[in-house]
């Protein structure tokens, strides 16, 4: 059957079985790869997109469910060639580190911060809780998350950014020498 | 960016060593544009999905593939039969061993590959999957290796000639007699057993491989998830019979590794045989639970360590004995010479005049992997075990640990350090990090804290430490090989006229950001921007050959040769500025990104000698500017630290909370501060995971009990802890810049200190206790608050 679906601010269509994923749906019947698969229980958050407005996790909802409903995945988060904060962020706070979870991490961040742009520390670790990271310990997913809120005026540089690099340096001309 | 006594020697735009650069590869995985290996779509490609055993141990009786056949859009059905008429039912391990591609004979644990379906469609393959009809005459399933090694036990390697029990293999290493003789005259005793349960990296990409071999030219592409694609394409090559030449491994973006995608896989082989027959692409992804309970699990060691004391609180003598649960294939990744990994390294960052070491390896039914989970190749395990005694020795001593580790730490001047199980450390500075640590964490203060009793909830605080020394970058060609083949790494750079450069490496990133800091090693070397560096891996037909990425070895080997290779250019660079300048080669002086004659202004930046070699060489000389290097280490590298961790547990119900965890590391010389950083809080949460939640256990039938991730628990942002983090320099001597390695330090080094201040609450709480297994779960701990045995 034919599935059409607002994504990304365009109307496409694709055919899908009634068993179809969400996720599938997106990846093979659209070819927009950036939403990922990371497991088969709904547990690890990498295929999460935003459907009418809210994160979901696009394993867990069948592609016919999103039929003639809007859409939107991380390759629709850069609009008119100027990257989303949540995107700038994640990258000037080493927020990402395979980046196999990132574009689910970020879909959740850009809701947690569209609700309410100051979140909590406690409140944006909950509010992810439901993304496995494998790479990077989250620290500076929940830096990324808040500067991003706060339109990037922050002065939260990621986790040990100047640690050790003058005795690195030292270090380094002693052997040299 | 520093602008203290010592800042980088290059500008920020240039972004040499010490700057915090932002990571180039973020560009497209922000935007949704990586390309992993599902992403790959080729035409015509079909899908693979495998038919596993639901038993642990069993003969097949046989296999009806009727309706699975007759399902439309199921292509083909590869059995072990028909592996086996192709030579390719068995494969070799890492290790030495062999291991089925598909089951021909029996199953040896739940979750093994005995058929596979090639489908149009991947739910179709699925679908004909579970219509695959296997029977089983089911025998006894061996689930731990003390099982394993009872007389009389079933022997689960019948086929392999010669095997006549359970038993993997044997090894041992130190200097026995001296280490009995040492124990005979202690004052004192310490022994601990333990378990460090099976866990597995669970890298949130799975494994998977897409095979395309064109029948008319014969030439296999095969794209795999690979933190190793020369090495795969060597043992592809020997194990399928494809001429090598002829074989082109693509190892695309990869979505984490941890030392889940060193091994080759049977549906690696699966794949590709198919493709062959059938003569298309053949794509094989495996699900979640297909990732847990079948590829490269790692620990499950069962160890006993003794630790002899003299009174005055100096370790006289170290030994360890180890039983290791192997599954049902040895298949280690490990260096040839070593049957235990690096285990041995295990008297870790004290002065101990004798060692020994023991290690049997046993034959269960449960997966094959033995994989080194984000460390060097049992490391993890040897400073897990050398770090809980040290613990155990102090608080029996009546010795605060920090005192206790201070007064048997190696010293500074006694470097390089001859270990008693053959190791040189090459360098380091304990007490400084010690130091280091104690200061950050507020040590002190968390001691009063604890001796001032419970807190107003009742609470029981608790202070675990952990000294680790780690040795990584293997390794020199002397004593390291996987495979037979030797651990050197590559790095080829060419430099364009416009003065941007291409490195290709043979190591191969999963996360670590190698575009960024390899480019960030040449820029430092040659002064070009580290933005006008691209940096290529992952493809055996375009990159100079290499052993890959595991074992904390990309920054020392792979690092060194891109050191090395930049400085053989910048030798041709010197003769092509004397050219320019028309001056003596002696007369020029180096800055980052340019030569100039001593004492003038006179000088040539490198873009534009860059220019020269293609059009203005001098005569006679080669044009270009490009080399290769293959680095063959002199040594390896011994990163160390001290973490220190602070818990408190409550009593009502056994569960803990970290109040504080400080991680000091020594790494040597930070390439890139921030992503040394990045490496230390995700390798600390993988410790704490391993300490609190995160392990695959069995029923006794063999049942996996972890096949997902509502089993197998893996730590949100919820759970995990912030980190505090510190650092000391002291670099590498024989490292060309100074580095050590990184990406697993804080994976070996932190167990033990979450687990130590488990069970320092419990102590100083007037409970007994000398062990509880990982992870500390709540109900074991609730166990030793009420003196109640509990089941694991």
């Amino acid at each position: 059957m034919k599935v059409t679906v607002t994504i990304n601010g365009a109307s496409r269509s694709a055919d899908a079985e009634p068993r179809t994923l969400l996720v599938d749906f997106i990846r093979s019947g659209l070819g927009l790869t950036g939403t990922h698969i990371g497991c088969d229980t709904t547990s690890c958050g990498a295929c999460t997109v935003i459907l009418d407005g809210r994160p979901v996790k696009s394993c867990t909802v069948l592609a016919v469910q999103a039929d003639g409903r809007e859409l939107r995945t991380v390759e629709g988060l850069k609009q008119n060639g100027v990257l989303h904060p949540i995107q700038a962020a994640f990258k000037e706070h080493h927020g990402l580190q395979c980046g196999f979870c990132t574009p689910g991490m970020m879909l959740v961040g850009a809701s947690i911060i569209e609700a309410n742009p100051h979140p909590t520390e406690d409140e944006v670790r909950w509010g992810i809780s439901g993304n496995i990271c494998r790479c990077t310990g989250y620290m500076n997913i929940v830096k990324a998350i808040i500067a991003a809120g706060e339109g990037m005026a922050t002065d939260d540089e990621p986790v040990g950014e100047d640690l050790a690099a003058e005795e690195s340096q030292e270090a380094l001309e002693e052997i040299t020498a | 960016m520093t602008t203290t006594a010592h800042p980088p020697i290059t500008t920020p735009e240039v972004g040499g060593l010490g700057h915090s650069v932002r990571r180039t590869e973020d560009d497209r995985f922000i935007q949704g544009a990586g390309n992993y290996l599902d992403d790959v779509v080729l035409p015509g490609m079909l899908h693979m999905a495998i038919v596993r055993s639901p038993i642990a141990h069993g003969r097949i009786v046989s296999i009806d593939t009727e309706a699975a056949s007759a399902l439309e859009g199921v292509v083909a059905i590869v059995t072990g039969e028909l592996m086996d008429q192709h030579n390719l039912a068995w494969m070799p391990t890492l290790s030495g061993d062999t291991q089925a591609v598909l089951a021909t004979d029996k199953v040896r644990y739940q979750g093994q590959e005995v058929a596979a379906v090639i489908a149009t469609d991947p739910y179709v393959a699925h679908d004909a999957a579970a219509l695959v009809y296997v029977e089983y005459d089911e025998l006894p399933a061996i689930t731990n290796p003390q099982q394993a090694l009872k007389e009389g036990a079933v022997l689960i390697r019948d086929e392999k000639e010669g095997q006549i029990d359970n038993v993997a293999y044997t090894w041992e290493t130190g200097d026995k007699e001296g280490t009995d003789r040492a124990f005979a005259g202690a004052d004192m005793v310490v022994s601990l057993e333990t378990h460090y349960p099976r866990s597995h990296p669970a890298p949130l990409e799975t494994c998977g491989a897409v095979a395309d071999i064109n029948p008319a030219t014969g030439q296999a592409t095969i794209y795999l998830t690979s933190q190793a694609p020369h090495a795969h394409r060597t043992l592809f090559a020997i194990v399928t019979g494809l001429p090598e030449e002829k074989i082109r491994i693509i190892s695309p973006d990869i979505g984490g590794g941890f030392g889940n995608k060193v091994p080759i896989y049977p549906g690696y082989v699966v794949a590709t045989a198919a493709s062959l027959l059938i003569g298309k692409p053949v794509k094989w992804i495996e699900t979640r639970s297909e990732n847990l309970i079948s590829t490269g699990f790692a620990r499950d060691y069962h160890m006993k360590g003794e630790m002899a004391l003299s009174s005055d609180g100096r370790i006289t003598a170290m030994r360890a004995s180890i039983l290791s649960d192997q599954g049902a294939f040895y298949a280690d990744a490990q260096p040839t010479k070593f049957r235990a990994g690096l285990f041995h390294i295990c008297t870790g960052s004290y002065d101990i005049p004798y060692a020994h070491v023991s290690a049997k390896g046993a034959f269960t039914n449960k997966a094959p992997g033995g994989v080194a989970y984000r460390c060097s190749f049992r490391v993890t395990e040897a400073s897990y075990l050398v770090e809980r005694l040290a613990e155990d020795a102090a608080w029996k001593l009546g010795m605060d640990p920090t005192e206790f580790r201070r007064k048997n730490f190696i010293g500074k001047d006694q470097f390089p350090y001859h270990s008693p199980t053959g190791f040189v450390y090459d360098s380091g500075d304990y007490h400084a990090a010690m130091d280091e640590a104690v200061s950050l964490s507020s040590y002190s203060d968390w001691r009063s804290k604890q001796a001032a009793g419970p807190t107003a909830d009742g609470k029981l605080i608790g202070v675990g430490l952990a000294s680790f020394t780690e040795v990584v970058g293997a390794g020199h060609s002397k004593e390291y090989d996987i495979a037979g083949l030797k651990m050197f790494d590559s790095a080829e750079l060419r430099i364009h006229p416009t003065g941007k450069a291409i490195l290709k490496l043979g190591v191969k990133s999963q996360g670590q950001g190698h575009e960024t800091t390899f480019a960030q090693i040449v820029a430092e070397e040659l002064g070009i921007p580290f933005s006008d560096i691209k940096v290529v891996e992952g493809d055996t037909d375009n990159t100079p050959y290499g052993l890959g990425t595991y074992a904390s070895r990309s920054t020392p080997v792979g690092g060194a040769a891109t050191a090395m290779v930049s400085r053989r250019i910048r030798e041709k660079a010197r003769k092509l500025a004397a050219h320019l300048l028309e001056a003596a080669e002696d007369d020029l002086e180096w800055e980052p990104g340019k030569f100039t004659v001593k004492g003038t202004d006179q000088g040539v930046t490198i873009q534009e000698i860059a220019f020269a070699a293609y059009t203005n060489p001098a005569d006679g000389m080669e044009a270009g500017l490009e080399g290769v290097y293959y680095y063959d280490p002199p040594n390896m590298t011994f990163p160390f630290g001290t973490y220190v961790v602070v818990v408190e547990v409550d009593p009502a119900d056994g569960t803990w909370k970290v109040l504080n965890m400080t991680a000091v590391d020594d790494c040597g010389v930070r390439i890139n501060p921030m992503i040394v950083a990045g490496q230390i809080t995700g390798g600390l949460t993988e410790g704490f995971a391993k300490a609190n939640m995160q392990w695959i256990t069995f029923d006794d039938n063999g049942n996996c009990i972890g096949s997902n991730f509502l089993d197998y628990l893996v730590p949100t942002a919820y759970e995990t802890p912030k980190f505090t983090l510190g650092a000391t320099v002291t670099p590498s001597p024989h490292h060309p810049l100074g580095a050590k390695g990184v990406g697993e330090s804080a994976t070996v080094g932190s167990p033990a200190a979450f687990v130590n201040a488990v069970l320092d609450a419990l102590r100083h709480g007037g409970h007994d206790v000398d062990n509880i297994d990982m992870p500390v779960l709540p109900h074991r701990v609730w166990g030793v608050l009420n003196g109640i045995e509990v089941t694991p």
